[in-house]
Formats: C-alpha cells, structure tokens, sequence
C-alpha cells in the first residue's frame, strides 16, 4: 500500500505537527509526562512487537536500560552532547545485544521466552547495582543536550527535548507499521498461529523471530535513550522487572492493533496513574490493577479495539 | 532423466518399534501415487522423511538427484517438495486470503523483505486466482477456523502448492470430510495439482479413492513396502487384501462398532 492510501501512515504524519503543537501550549507538567509516554511507549511498542508474533517479553526492561545507559555514559564518560549522536548510540548498542542473544532467545517460545527475558534484565540491573562507577543504585545525570551545535538552555532545551522525543516516537512507530505491513513482518503473525506450517512453506520461523527481537530492542533503546535525555538521568532500575512488568501492561492495556495504540496507552496509564496518586495515594495501586483487570475482561484485545471497532463500524 | 524422488533403503525406528524397514521407492514425473496401509504401517512416517520433519536413521532421500536425506523442512520445500497434512495446518485466526497470502510470499521468496507492503498486486491477483482454482473463493474474507473440514483441507492443499511445487505429498487428504464431499474435494484438488503439473504422492486409506485417482500403489506393511505397482494388481495382491485392504475392512468396521457405542 502507498503512502498516500495508507491511514495509519498519514494519521502519524499528522501527529508530529499536531504533538509539537500541543506542545508550545501545554502546561510544563503535563508536556513533561507527554514526552516520558512517548519515550516509555516505545518499550511498549517493542513488546507489543513481540506479542504479534506470540512471544511477551518480561524483560524488555533491558533494552530500554542499554539504550538509556548508551547514551548517557557516551554523555558522562566521553563528553558526547549531541543528541542525535546519543540517540543513535541509544539504537546501536541494544541492537548489537540483541543480535547475540537473539541467537538464545529465538529458540525459545511461550513462558520459556518470557522468563529467560526476564533474567536477562535482570542479570543488567544486578552488574548496574554493583557498578560503583556508574553510579550503583543512584545511577548518574547525563550533560545537558545539544542538537547539531544548537546548544539551547531552559524552556529552549526542555521544548528541543520534546520535539526531538516527539519527531524520533512517531518515526520509528511510522517505520515499524511499515515494517508489519510488510512479508516479513506479517509472516510473523503467522508464526504466532503455528510456527510447523510456516516452516513447511519455505521460511525459517527462527530468523523472523530474531530479526523481530532485534527489532523491538532497537525500538525499546530508542525508548530508553529518550527517557535518558528527557528525564537527565539514568539508574538501574530502568532495567528491573517492575519496568519491564509496566511495559508489558501497556502493552495489555493499549493493545496490538496499531503501533499507535502502546503511544496513546502509556500516556493515559500515565495519567491514570498521577490521578490515583493524587486521590488515593495509599491505594492507587489497586486502582491500576482494576483498571487492567477491567480491560482484561471487557477489552480483551486491548483500548485499540474500541477504535478499531468504531473504524470497521464507520 | 532423474526421478522426482529416489529413497532407497530408508530406516526409521522408534525404540523397538521399526516404522521405516529399508524403504525404497522411486517416484518418476507427473506420477501420482497412492500410499496405503494400516494404521502404524509407516505411510505418514514415510511422508515425514521425505518433508525433513523426521531424520531417517538410514538410506538415502533424493529429489531430482540432490540428496535431502538431513535437510530441514524449509530447504526441502525450497527445493519444490511440498506437502499437507492429515490435520490441516492452517492459521486458523487469519482470513482465507492471508492463509494464501503468508503462502505466496514465501513461495515468492519474499520473507526476508521488511519494509515493501505484502500485498502486491500480482500477489494479491495470484491468491484470487489460487482460491477460484481451488473452488474456494466463496470463504475469501472468512476466519479460516471457522471453515468446514473439506474447505480446511482445500486451503491446506492450496497453502502447500502456491510455489508450483515439482512434489507434493498429500497425508490423508479426504480424512475427516464426509462421503458425500470426499469425491467433489479430490476432483477438485486433483484438477488444480495438475495444472501444477505437480507430481503427486498421497497417503489414503480409502481404496475407492485410491482406485479413482492414483496411477500406481504403494502398499505399506510393517514399515516396508509389500506391493508397488498398477492399482488394479496391488488392490487383487493377496498380501495387500490380508494386511491392508483386509485391516481397513476392519478397521472401518470399529469405527462403525464405535460410533454406534
């Protein structure tokens, strides 16, 4: 399908202009919680990734810690402020993990894949709490960022951030729709269906799904990378599994119908979440779980599925 | 001229069971073979040798002279050796046309492209032109779990021969279609494998259909081939009628005991 047919692809075009927009007249707090959904949603996406081929990470924490990890000791070790420079660190580091581990993981399927994820991340948060050089629990701040020699501070730098988070979240949710419309991509739902038959047609369901892990950490690095620069700092519990167990929520709670369902998703958990603190600060906990519990029971394909029901109604 | 398949001495055990004796068997161009034998006689153990799903622990597999003996499914489908399955292998919560579409876009080779769109439209004219051939362009858009046994089965036949393969092993294609449909499937699918100009083996414990459609017999026994010839001479061999054709009586037999239970 062209550019110019497909809605998702124009839909998102749209949503750059629309988030920088949104941007230069929301208040500071909630422009703030934007750009950290955006960031956090891309980890989302990269399990909502893996979930169309049947696969749940519970580690996807790992990734979105090496891409923040990568870009801020670039920043505090080597001086590197540019954001774009960080950011493709950000992609590169994650990505060149997940081709080694692809190889172990790609083996595994159903709960053996989600808990060898998961101790993964684990094993990462537990070298990052014994690294006293960087940080241990307390982490370290990255440098204030620069974008190509533009080198702007206060509201200049913290609106820069946001249309960088902005801009880099909808162009990677922009390729990865592409990326699902395409063989590769869609042979991965099939794969999720029954792997035997795929690989009586010709491919090797081994090599989708490495690519598709490789994929998803790239993403979820650009995630952590993003959180990195917006939030100016990094500590290991980026990598442990209650992260990567939000991930997964958002992922539940947002759906696999689009890969704009974990950006929207992670924003309104997010609001959810500020909402029940301030309300119920000694229970807000509970709120969120009867929130996913609602969604569980009554929206099992996700807050997606209302829309894509209101679209096949149309 | 290299036969479509040569498997020569072919050896499979399971523990102290022996489903595979030293099979050979060779297969020339646009044959199309019928396999019977009883349940456990070693059709569909067979089957999965050739297609790579199992290792042979002996012999040798060839397909028009290059030697699958240890290649994995893939490969061995690669290398124009297709097949379906007794229980039909489809993905049960896509359409119809993307059970055809996932298909074709192996057959095409183009699993490995990541950002083209899948559908095409010399993909997508090539699914609607599989499907009328097939006789089930009706059910397009349906959920494929939703289909009935014989449009199952059409679907998975379709699926194993968007390629044009050179061979196809079909394991029990009318199994689980009822009297009246068994025949309207196989002509169906008979007619559309021929203008593949596929060369065919099917496993079948139906004589009637073994009769009408295949051109030679093979009778398994034991793991070993006990007669291989024209269908008239296997069907009369008086091995084939107390082995097999005698055990399928039986069987059909219980299997009438047992639904009446």
């Amino acid at each position: 399908m062209s550019f110019a047919k497909d809605k998702t692809l124009i839909g998102l075009a749209l949503a750059i202009p629309a988030l920088l927009a949104a941007g230069a007249i929301l208040p500071d707090w909630l422009r703030f919680l934007l750009q950290v959904s955006l960031a956090s949603g891309l980890a989302a996406l990269g399990v909502t990734l893996q979930m169309r081929a049947g696969l749940v990470s519970f580690g996807q924490g790992l990734y979105f810690c090496l891409g923040g990890y990568a870009a801020g000791m670039a920043g505090h070790f080597l001086g590197v402020t540019d954001a774009f420079v960080l950011l493709a660190l950000g992609v590169l580091v994650p990505s060149a993990v997940a081709v080694l581990l692809g190889f172990l993981m790609a083996r595994y399927r159903e709960i053996f894949f989600a808990m060898l994820s998961l101790a993964f991340s684990m094993i990462l948060y537990g070298i990052l709490v014994k690294a006293e050089a960087l940080g241990s629990t307390d982490g370290f701040n990255l440098p204030k960022a620069t974008f190509l020699g533009y080198a702007p501070s206060g509201a200049a730098l913290r609106f820069a951030t946001y249309a960088l988070t902005c801009v880099a979240a909808v162009t990677v949710a922009m390729a990865l729709h592409r990326y699902l419309t395409s063989p590769m991509g869609f042979i991965g739902e099939a794969i999720r269906e029954n792997e035997l038959r795929v690989e009586y047609l010709g491919t090797s369901p081994r090599t989708i799904v490495h690519v598709k892990y490789v994929i998803a950490a790239a993403v979820s690095g650009v995630g952590g990378a993003l959180a990195a620069l917006s939030v100016g700092h990094i500590d290991p519990d980026m990598a442990y599994w209650t992260t990567s167990g939000n991930f997964v929520f958002v992922a539940l709670l947002s759906g696999t119908g689009s890969v704009a369902a974990p950006l929207i998703g992670a924003f309104l958990l997010e609001l959810v979440r500020i909402y029940a603190v301030e309300y119920s600060p000694y229970t807000w906990q509970m709120i969120l779980g009867a929130t996913m519990l609602l969604v569980i029971l009554f929206l099992p394909g996700g807050l997606w599925s209302l829309v894509a029901r209101r679209g096949r109604g149309a | 001229m290299a036969a479509v398949l040569e498997a020569k001495d072919v050896c499979k055990s399971f523990g102290a069971v022996v489903a595979a004796d030293n099979i050979t068997l060779s297969v020339n161009e646009r044959e199309i073979v019928g396999i019977i034998g009883a349940n456990g006689a070693g059709k569909t153990t067979f089957v999965n040798m050739v297609t790579g799903y199992l290792k042979p622990d002996g012999g040798s597999i060839r397909h028009r002279g290059h030697d699958i003996t240890r290649l994995a499914p893939r490969l061995i489908a690669r290398l124009g050796v297709c097949r379906s399955f007794q229980i039909p292998q489809i993905f049960t919560k896509l359409s119809v046309f993307d059970n055809l579409l996932v298909a074709l876009v192996i057959a095409e080779r183009r699993d490995r492209h990541f950002f083209r769109a899948v559908r095409r439209a010399a993909t997508v004219a090539d699914a609607e032109r599989i499907l009328e051939s097939y006789g089930i362009a009706g059910y397009r858009d349906q959920i494929a779990g939703t289909l009935p046994q014989g449009v199952r089965k059409l679907l998975d036949i379709a699926m194993a021969t968007v390629g044009e393969p050179g061979l196809i092993l079909l394991d029990e294609p009318t199994s689980g279609i009822s009297v009246d449909e068994k025949f309207q499937v196989m002509d169906t699918l008979m007619a559309a494998l021929k203008r593949c100009g596929s060369t065919i083996l099917f496993v079948e414990h139906d004589m009637e259909i073994v009769e009408r459609y295949a051109g030679r017999v093979a009778a398994f026994y034991e793991g070993r081939i006990i007669a291989d010839g024209a269908p008239a001479a296997v069907l009369t061999d008086p091995d084939v009628r107390q082995y097999v054709v005698g055990a399928e009586l039986h069987r059909r037999a219980e299997t009438r005991e047992a639904s009446r239970c």
